[in-house]
């Protein structure tokens, strides 16, 4: 049965090449096929999840070698594969919430005449977020760390005639950038450390290494887990991405790709524990990112910003939680999960929306959406609920243990995080409460108003159902858009529950990350109040702004902290002032450096030689005596220095 | 004196004589040699007895059978592992049939093999008088511009003896790198050499400069002959001996069986250390290293440029096979006498040939600054006193060898009304009037520049290589250095040839006979071949690379 994990990532890889090579003739079909490949292998995934339930916990690792890939000298890279819980866990969440989302993209692209190779990049997407979560050594695993971005990056940039679009695929490839020179010197350092990058023996001899190379390591690690994950301070282009068409919001920049960061350090759990430090910095980095996302998604009309900004802050959550060390790494991966349920049933809602409104994303132009598309809103409503952690749904498990586990650290420390996690529930309450009331409560605020201005135009395929410019008639989506709605609300709904029933997925994932239960000052039952109390408080406090008196169409001028977060918390200004400008200044005084101590130097020698060869060249007078001169005096030096050396 | 006395000193002196064992040679062993001598002796005798018109065709003919039979005994002899189990010491003493010997001979009969075809070239220079002419006089003897030159040219003479000559001068070289005793390599280095000088003699054009350039080269020559001579002398004063084996085992002091009349001088370190630079000056002579290196770039330009190609190729060859027997064999034990010393002059020479190449304006002189750059370079991998060291000079020398031939064949193309347009700034531009001929000449430049993927890389590879673990490190980077300088104006030429506007009424490309293309295709190919895949012959010359003793 080991033999089929290779089948995983061969489905969809085949798909991204029948689909990208395979010409104009395969228009017609090419989504169909993406779909298909992209099922069979969730089907694969379905089938050898099967086979390891029906093994011992202890026995549940399956490996796969291919064949050796770069063998030099003590320098071996295999292709082999890995599965564990851990990454059939993330196989069926890929795969799964994948295969929705192509069907999904069927309807929602339906008019673009790229789909196919909408559908290719996808199911390259999917392979290459398959390899990277399958890979059995950190080499191949950065393969398909590349892979993700290549994607990522080709698919934030597919409606590429647009500028916005074309530079905000370009500003997530740059950030990501930072981060891969992160996880390449983590290998490099890994290779130093251990001779050797494979899961296996890296992880099991993390214990002798010294605390600093961990410490090294794992930073390095958490810097390219920070810049897949959007996390502070490399969380800039994850805004700037949902230029990209809804079902890639939905799958790469929500529910899986984003979330490789977090596996990237649950999977190098060994290392983390050896260095105490890294895992402080871990926890910094998600409890920062947590309030970041939070609030800057309090401030954005933009649907898509608003969710992205919820993205970031839930991630927040999840590396927050891998930083915890084994109190927390099972729940990181369980946020991570129901995360990707109602994460990505928000975003596909948000494109229902869209679709169903002249592909206008200012939620201000929306308003009393629920009566026009009641699948839509129920399916965004049940994931709304998810993701604020209304009691009894998925996120309010998932949520909740990381809180708990957050306070659990003990010490100051844990007090601070708990005090953040807390915090971060209540504001996630308040940002999802106000999209929530913003889009489908209130009066419609689109009605008498052309939504989409031509200087602006955009290829999102609703333009047919109404007039390019006149009123919106919103609508329910075609079935193909709902239905992977439907099942993710279920998910998002249920998810939660079956996964903490039994500590179901706790003993699932213990084996490969292990699990210590913490000490909290504060008894579960208190956490849960403190938990409801902010989600009453956030949820109460959206209703007083938005349900209660009209949403003004235009944004108000607002509070120094809105304005600040509707620009991302200064975070462009930011990197334009010290990275840019950093970067010109840095680079104009090494071009000047370039110009003249280099271009001296070497022009400098050049002109020396020249001068000198002009110099001896008169020696070449051309009369035989003189050269009988240097022959003879060459030949007394010669015995001289023969002799001197002997002497010596 | 009575009778009986007289008898009795009659048997007296008879005794010994009838003990003189007869010389022993190995025909077989020594065929490579004997059959270019032969054949040259034929072209003695074709020049005696052939009719004019005749004597060309028959000279190429008896030379090119000659090189072929002679590289195809170094062949067997090497098939038949005289180079490695068999290897041993021929003719009593005089001649070594080793490795080395028989590497380096294969690659002189190949370079003077293609030489021949450069020698042989009569499509370059336009028909005189319904005569088709080479690069050589037409009358030697001759006063240049002088109506007996005229009168030669007009009868359509054709000096068909270069071809006897080079294949003296080739039979010089075949020995010089297998001498095994110091008498040998003396007769070698003069029966090399006196064809050489009168070769130089001979161009068809531009004769002053040519004779000024040959009898430059017989002054300055005859002068380190001199001192090569009185090193000979010195160190049979200090050994009693000429044989390489006596003077080494003197040298380690395991020597036995001394003459009386020799014990005083006898193991005298000055003789052997004055001896013996006299005699490595003499073989740096015919490398050109600085600062013995003067001759080359008046005796490369004068020369006609066959002469100039195949000279700059096999004398390099087969003295620096020499200079690697003689200081491998005489003298292992006084490596840290003589180390030094050779560094110093690497290190001059390499810096020495590539910085004045830098303002050099014509294209032979050019060259002959960058052959003393590459004597240096090869001095390098000699100084390593190691096994890596043998075969990396050896593969140097042989890929060396086909880029200086092509490269001078190249020259020879470019022409105008005067002969050949050797002056660079007649080559600007010469990538877009011919860009064939241009490609071929910036292979050729950066084989000498040793860019990867030429035979030049490999080369320079190996022998700085065989330098660092050699333990002279600093040389290595100072060849470095070397080479940046020298990579400067030999990309300057090819910048100059495909970027720069050609002049106008600028020099045209000669189209050669067969010959010539030959030369050229055989240049680059091994130039090609040797950079792409050095591999089997850096592992031939690795085979090679131990001397017997």
């Amino acid at each position: 049965m080991e033999n089929l994990i290779a089948l995983l990532i061969a489905a969809p890889l085949l798909g991204a090449v029948v689909l990208l090579l395979g010409g104009r003739r395969l228009d017609a079909v090419g989504h169909w096929v993406g779909t298909l490949l992209s099922t069979a292998s969730f089907v694969v995934g379905l089938v050898l999840f099967a086979g390891l339930l029906g093994k011992d916990a202890e026995h549940r690792t399956w490996t796969q070698h291919l064949w050796s890939w770069i063998p030099v000298g003590d320098f071996q890279a295999d292709v082999t594969l890995r599965l564990d819980q851990l990454s059939m866990t993330f196989v069926l969440l890929i795969t799964g919430v994948g295969s929705l989302i192509h069907l999904y993209s069927i309807g929602y692209m339906e008019h673009d005449e790229r789909r196919r190779r909408f559908f290719g990049y996808l199911n390259l997407f999917l392979a290459a977020m398959l390899l990277l979560v399958l890979a059995d050594n950190y080499l191949l695993l950065y393969v398909g760390w590349e892979g993700v971005g290549l994607a990522s990056y080709l698919l934030i940039g597919f409606w590429q005639h647009k500028p916005s679009a074309a530079t905000a695929a370009k500003k997530a490839f740059l950030v990501n950038r930072v981060g891969d020179v992160g996880l390449s010197i983590a290998i490099m350092l890994m290779f130093t450390t251990f001779g050797t990058f494979a899961f296996g023996p890296v992880l099991e001899h993390a214990g002798d290494a010294s605390e600093g190379r961990l410490t090294a390591i794992g930073l390095m690690l958490l810097l390219a887990a920070c810049g897949k994950s959007a996390q502070v301070p490399l969380q800039s282009w994850l805004g700037d991405a949902m230029e990209g068409p809804t079902p890639v919001s939905a799958l790469i920049h929500a529910a899986t790709m984003v979330t490789a960061g977090v596996y990237l350090i649950v999977r190098s759990a060994a290392i983390f524990n050896g260095a105490p430090d890294a895992q402080l910095v871990v926890t910094v980095v998600g409890g920062v990112t947590l309030l970041f996302g939070a609030i800057v998604g309090c401030a954005k009309d933009d649907i898509k910003k608003a969710l992205a900004g919820s993205t970031m802050s839930q991630i927040g959550y999840m590396v927050l939680a891998a930083g915890l060390g084994p109190i927390g790494y099972v729940f990181a991966i369980m946020h991570l999960v129901t995360h990707g349920f109602f994460k990505a049933g928000l975003f596909l809602g948000a494109g229902s929306v869209m679709h169903g409104m002249n592909d206008e994303v200012d939620m201000r132009k929306y308003g009393g959406l629920r009566k026009y598309m009641p699948i839509t809103f129920v399916t965004f409503g049940l994931g709304y609920l998810a993701i604020i952690g209304f009691p009894g749904l998925s996120g309010f498990f998932s949520k909740d243990k990381i809180i708990e586990a957050a306070f659990a650290k003990g010490g100051a420390e844990g007090w601070i995080l708990g005090g953040v996690a807390l915090l971060g529930a209540a504001i996630t309450a308040f940002y999802m409460t106000r999209v929530m009331l913003m889009t489908f409560f209130g009066e419609p605020r689109w009605k008498n108003q052309p939504t989409k201005s031509p200087e602006a135009p955009s290829a999102e395929p609703a333009a047919e159902h109404q007039g390019a410019h006149g009123e919106p008639h919103p609508h329910e989506s075609p079935r193909t858009m709902t239905i992977p709605m439907i099942v993710l609300a279920v998910g998002s709904v249920a998810g939660g529950a079956f996964f903490d029933v039994g500590d179901r997925f706790l003993h699932w994932l213990e084996p490969v990350t292990g699990h210590s239960e913490g000490h909290s000052p504060l008894s579960a039952l208190t956490v849960t109040g403190a938990t409801m109390v902010c989600l009453v408080l956030g949820v109460g406090l959206a209703w007083a702004q938005y349900g209660r008196k009209p949403v003004p169409a235009h944004a108000p001028r607002g509070s120094v902290l809105t304005r600040a977060a509707r620009r991302d918390l200064y975070q462009d200004d930011f990197n334009h002032v010290v990275l840019v400008r950093g970067g010109e200044h840095l680079t104009r005084s090494l071009v000047y450096v370039d110009h003249t101590l280099v271009d001296g130097v070497v022009n400098g020698s050049a002109a020396g030689f020249g001068g000198l060869s002009g110099r001896l060249r008169r020696v070449q007078n051309g009369f035989a005596r003189s050269y009988a001169v240097s022959m003879f005096g060459g030949a007394a030096l010669l015995v001289a220095a023969t002799l001197l050396m002997r002497a010596v | 004196m009575s009778a009986a006395a007289v008898h009795s000193l009659w048997t007296t002196a008879a005794d010994p004589i009838s003990k003189i064992d007869a010389p022993k040679i190995e025909y077989g062993q020594l065929s490579p040699t004997l059959i270019v001598i032969g054949a040259a002796l034929i072209g003695v005798l074709i020049e005696a007895f052939v009719p004019r018109r005749s004597r060309y065709y028959a000279q190429v003919f008896v030379s090119a059978v000659a090189l072929c039979a002679a590289f195809a005994a170094v062949v067997a002899l090497a098939a038949g592992g005289y180079g490695t189990t068999k290897a041993h010491i021929a003719a009593m003493g005089a001649v070594a049939v080793d490795g080395p010997a028989l590497f380096l001979e294969g690659t002189i009969l190949l370079a003077a093999l293609v030489g021949l075809f450069t020698f042989a070239e009569r499509r370059l220079d336009p028909a005189a008088h319904g005569n088709r002419v080479d690069s050589f006089a037409a009358q030697a003897a001759s006063v240049p511009g002088g109506e007996g030159e005229q009168a030669a040219v007009k009868a359509g003479f054709t000096t068909t003896e270069v071809f006897p000559l080079l294949l003296f001068a080739v039979a010089g070289m075949l020995v010089f790198p297998a001498a095994n005793d110091l008498l040998t390599l003396f007769v070698a280095l003069e029966v090399l050499s006196l064809p050489l000088y009168l070769l130089c003699a001979l161009a068809r054009r531009k004769r002053l400069m040519s004779q000024e350039a040959a009898v430059k080269y017989f002054l300055l020559g005859a002068f380190a002959s001199a001192f090569t001579l009185f090193g000979i002398a010195l160190l049979y004063g200090y050994a009693g001996s000429v044989s390489y084996a006596r003077i080494a085992q003197v040298v380690d002091g395991t020597v036995s069986g001394v003459d009386p009349a020799l014990a005083n001088t006898m193991g005298n370190d000055a003789l052997l250390l004055i001896g013996m630079a006299l005699l490595v000056m003499g073989l740096l002579f015919k490398v050109g290293a600085v600062p013995f290196h003067m001759w080359t770039p008046d005796v490369y330009q004068g020369a006609p440029t066959p002469v100039t190609g195949f000279m700059a190729a096999a004398t390099k060859v087969a003295a620096f096979g020499a200079l690697l027997r003689l200081l491998y064999v005489v003298l292992p034990g006084l490596r840290w006498d003589w180390r030094p010393v050779m560094w110093g002059v690497a290190i001059v020479t390499m810096l020495a040939g590539a910085i004045v190449a830098i303002t050099q304006t014509d294209i032979k002189r050019l060259l002959a600054y960058s052959s003393i750059a590459h004597a240096g370079f090869i001095l390098a991998g000699v100084i390593a006193t190691t096994e890596d060291g043998v075969s990396a000079v050896l593969f140097y020398l042989a890929g060396y060898s086909f880029v200086t031939i092509g490269a001078f064949a190249v020259v020879t193309l470019v022409r105008d009304a005067g002969g050949e347009a050797t002056h660079l700034s007649q080559w600007a531009g010469l990538g877009r009037r011919s860009p064939l001929v241009a490609a071929v000449f910036a292979v050729f430049l950066l084989a000498f520049a040793g860019i990867p993927l030429t035979s030049g890389f490999a080369g320079k590879f190996a022998v700085f290589r065989a330098a660092a673990e050699g333990g002279a490190a600093p040389l290595v980077v100072v060849g470095v250095i070397s080479s940046a300088i020298a990579a400067f104006f030999y990309i300057r030429v090819i910048v100059l040839m495909f970027f720069s506007d050609p002049q106008p009424n600028g020099p045209t490309v000669a189209v050669p006979s067969p010959l010539t293309m030959t030369a050229i295709a055989v240049g680059v190919a091994v130039t090609v071949v040797l950079g792409v895949a050095p591999q089997y012959f850096l592992d031939l010359a690795g085979q090679a690379g131990v001397f017997v003793r």
